[in-house]
């Protein structure tokens, strides 16, 4: 009886440890973070240097807020991260996008957008962050 | 739920990798018709590989739209290469998929 039940708690155990892991790897302090600046810091993004070479296409206006499409190219040299932040959203940090092993610093994604505000985009190049945003018009609120 | 749909095309020097998940990505500040708060639901993690080698991580908050969809680029990829993407959300769930790369 004792056997089977350490066998059930080790069994137990395993099934939980990827949510584990999980935690450890989610920046959860960033993404509840309900101010931009707070979960910029978390990202630990410092000194951001404004760059056109940040390129990023979403629609000047979007009549649903519940999915408007980003995309964002990076031509930044080295560039290894790429983050969007929507400023006026209840959580401004949307996603954080980490390349290696050849791919391109390159997304495009769909995003929830509570009201008009700048995307704001952060990319990390080594030690160094570079900024660009995209203001985007919208109708009606995604958030609900 | 388990159900994602993905494309690996080699255009030019590029492999462009197409990702359309199910998921509801609930925010958690939505209620329901009882006006009871809905529990969030969302895609926390998700991580491409490359013939089993890591590409991309992506940490995502409740702000991806409800089945989210995404476009990557892998250089150095060729056809037959086989591209997978997981996902973790935050009750625990996973799911995978993959699919070899072919020409555009």
């Amino acid at each position: 009886m004792q056997r089977r039940n350490f066998l059930l708690g080790v069994a137990a155990l395993i099934a939980l440890l990827p949510a584990r892991v999980l935690a450890a790897l989610w920046n959860k302090s960033a993404f509840e973070s309900v101010r931009l600046n707070d979960a910029s810091r978390y990202l630990d993004i410092d000194a951001e240097i404004p760059s056109a070479d940040i390129q990023i296409i979403a629609p000047d206006r979007a009549e649903n807020g519940a999915i408007v499409q980003v995309e964002v190219k990076s031509g930044i040299v080295n560039t290894e991260a790429i983050a969007i932040f929507v400023e006026k959203n209840p959580t401004p940090l949307i996603a954080n996008f980490i390349f290696s092993n050849g791919a391109e610093p390159y997304v495009v994604t769909r995003i929830k957008m509570a009201e008009t505000s700048d995307i704001k985009i952060v990319v990390k190049a080594g030690d160094r962050y570079f900024t660009n945003v995209k203001n985007v018009v919208v109708l009606e609120n995604g958030c609900g | 739920m388990d159900n994602m749909k993905m494309r690996a095309q080699l255009k030019g020097d590029v492999v462009e990798v197409k990702v359309l998940m199910s998921h509801p990505m609930e925010t958690g500040r939505r209620k329901d018709d009882f006006d009871r708060l809905i529990p969030a639901h969302f895609v926390q993690l998700l991580t491409a590989t490359l013939n089993g080698k890591p590409v991309l991580e992506a940490q995502w908050g409740t702000g991806i739209s409800k089945n989210p969809y995404l476009t990557f680029r892998l250089k150095g990829a060729k056809v037959g290469d086989i591209v997978a993407v997981t996902w973790h959300d935050n009750h625990g769930a996973t799911a995978t998929q993959d699919i070899a790369v072919t020409q555009a």
